[in-house]
């Protein structure tokens, strides 16, 4: 037998997202010889979200964020529950606009936030503006 | 640390829920409307400043909301309810003791040996309503002390005072008697309309007064419910949690149409869908019934001929199954249907009920019963993966007429795929 295989995951069906797995016909009276290794089930809802509570779904229609892989129509899964760091990306509140942007936070104590598309110019927060972090995007989803 | 109940309030909750999702509304004034955009069932600090009252129709306001550009939106219960259970599922995080009070509130009982380091629960009650409000973007209020009664006055000033930061905790506080001597006797939990009236009369004015009644008078005066109160604001607690709420007597599902309605066919449609929604309940609460009632009336503030009816259903076996409960609700329509009124409200109440596995085994049809129980188990379970009335019996229209006029509800960003909050 071949040692590499370290898993086989089976998709669980309660499921409603459509899976990225490989299925195979399995001839009837001959076991499979995968059976041995079947650790568990996909379940994305119970993958992606760690925190059901505080979890929502943002969709995101700009190209701001391209170069971090959400592109135009991505489903992103954003957790409040978790602390934004440096480097993060995060779903922010600037004065009466939210926007999905990367934190960087230098150690001057200064805030900034980036696009990943060459096309849109950092903000940088200053003492005027009403800035909160909504919530941290945890996965996106895009269309590919 | 000493056991000490909590009360745990959203803030203006309708209008918090709007405003996790819409930046453009944070400090701005917001008000909610009430099924068919009727009254202000919710409002912003913003709009409460501005002298918007609770449940004030909207055209009584139209020159307020047009002279300061008044957000006003519709009741969007699908959002309100799952922000509900985020709220409550962060409170049961910190202690299963949680009571479910309303949509908006709840009962926590803080303390005992259940937490690991001893603390002051002022300073637990700090720490919740910090965790709410950064898990589900919603504020709450916090009001702890030694009895329900009191968390509830200790809440109330919660909201008012400046100083508090949304939570004021009462246990052991040398300010409890200044806490009592500012809460007006009216405002205390359990004191009715009726009961204020005496208590003023007598010259009780303030929560601290009624505190000090002998208990006996309070007994005689106002039974063992007036007595309670007094104990409980001594501080001997005499309402425990009610962490299971007691089972029901009965179940309805009823609305005010969009507009008013003439039609037998309207109303068909609007019957055979309440009777779906109050099945679906009864089957979510592992329920059966034996009485199905239905009600129609017209729009009493209209003019125009007034008629207000009921009619009712005894079955001979109680039942969970909808195919029953809407073929008995439409009997009862078409007994109590008269032509040449113009209806505006409609329903159907299921009384009777008892635990559905303690169903009557039936001495004939049974195995047609059975075939029909199964085909609800799969409807529900149908309707529960892909969507509310994926499968319907086709009676139940749910986009009648008689639709529920929300013209400015918001999206609902956290229960339709197609709704979620979208950025740019």
């Amino acid at each position: 037998m071949d040692d590499s295989v370290t898993g086989v995951y089976l998709p669980d069906r309660r499921m409603r997202w459509s899976r990225p797995l490989i299925m195979c016909r399995v001839p009837a009276g001959f076991p499979s010889p995968a059976e041995d290794y079947v650790k568990g089930r996909i379940d994305l809802n119970r993958d992606l979200i760690k925190h059901p509570l505080s979890t929502f779904y943002v969709k995101v229609t700009g190209d701001s964020m391209v170069g971090a892989g959400i592109m135009p129509g991505a489903m992103l899964v954003v957790d409040r529950a978790v602390e934004a760091l440096d480097g993060h990306i995060i779903i922010a509140r600037i004065d009466d606009e939210l926007c999905v942007k990367r934190l960087s936070m230098g150690d001057d104590g200064r805030i900034r936030l980036l696009s990943e598309n060459e096309q849109y110019a950092p903000i940088e927060i200053t003492e005027g503006m009403d800035f909160q972090v909504w919530g941290r995007v945890v996965y996106s989803i895009s269309p590919h | 640390m000493q056991q000490a109940f909590a009360l745990v309030d959203c803030n203006n909750f309708y209008v918090s829920c709007e405003r996790v999702f819409d930046a453009k509304i944070t400090s701005r004034p917001v008000v909610v409307l009430s099924n068919n955009d009727g009254c202000v069932v919710a409002r912003s600090q913003e709009a409460k400043a501005l002298g918007i009252t609770m449940g004030v129709p909207l055209f009584k306001i139209r020159h307020l909301v047009e002279a300061n550009d008044i957000n006003v939106y519709s009741s969007n219960y699908a959002l309100y309810g799952d922000m509900s259970q985020r709220v409550m599922g962060v409170l049961q995080s910190f202690t299963p003791d949680v009571e479910i009070y309303s949509i908006d509130e709840a009962f926590m009982l803080l303390g005992g040996c259940r937490y690991g380091t001893p603390r002051v629960v002022g300073e637990l009650g700090r720490e919740i309503r910090e965790r709410v409000r950064h898990d589900t973007g919603v504020p709450v209020t916090i009001g702890i002390a030694e009895t329900k009664t009191l968390a509830k006055l200790a809440n109330h000033l919660a909201k008012t005072s400046k100083k508090a930061g949304g939570v004021i905790d009462l246990t052991g506080s040398p300010y409890k008697d200044v806490a009592l001597r500012r809460t007006p006797v009216e405002e205390v939990w359990g004191v009715g309309p009726a009961y204020s009236k005496l208590l003023k009369q007598k010259g009780i004015l303030s929560a601290l007064q009624l505190r000090d009644v002998d208990v006996r008078w309070a007994r005689q005066a106002m039974t063992v419910v007036g007595a309670r109160v007094v104990m409980e604001l001594r501080g001997v607690s005499c309402l425990p949690l009610e962490s299971c709420p007691p089972s029901k007597k009965s179940l309805t599902c009823s609305r005010t149409f969009g507009r008013s309605t003439p039609s037998l066919s309207d109303l068909r449609e609007a019957i055979a869908y309440y009777a779906t929604r109050v099945a679906e309940k009864l089957r979510r609460g592992k329920l059966a019934a034996g009485v199905v009632t239905v009600f129609v009336h017209t729009d009493r503030h209209a003019d125009g001929p007034q008629y207000f009816n009921a009619g009712t259903h005894t079955l001979a076996y109680p039942t969970d199954s909808t195919q029953e409960i809407m073929r008995c609700a439409l009997d009862a329509l078409e007994r109590i249907f008269r032509e040449g009124f113009n209806y505006r409200k409609a329903g159907v109440m299921l009384n009777s009920l008892s635990p559905a596995d303690q169903l009557t085994l039936r001495m004939f049809g049974d195995e047609r019963a059975e075939r029909f129980r199964q085909v609800m188990v799969a409807v529900d379970q149908i309707n529960r993966k892909w969507g509310r009335d994926t499968v319907r019996f086709a009676t139940a229209n749910p986009d009648g007429n008689w639709r529920t006029k929300v013209e400015k509800r918001s999206p609902r960003y956290t229960t339709r795929l197609q709704e979620v909050l979208t950025i740019n």
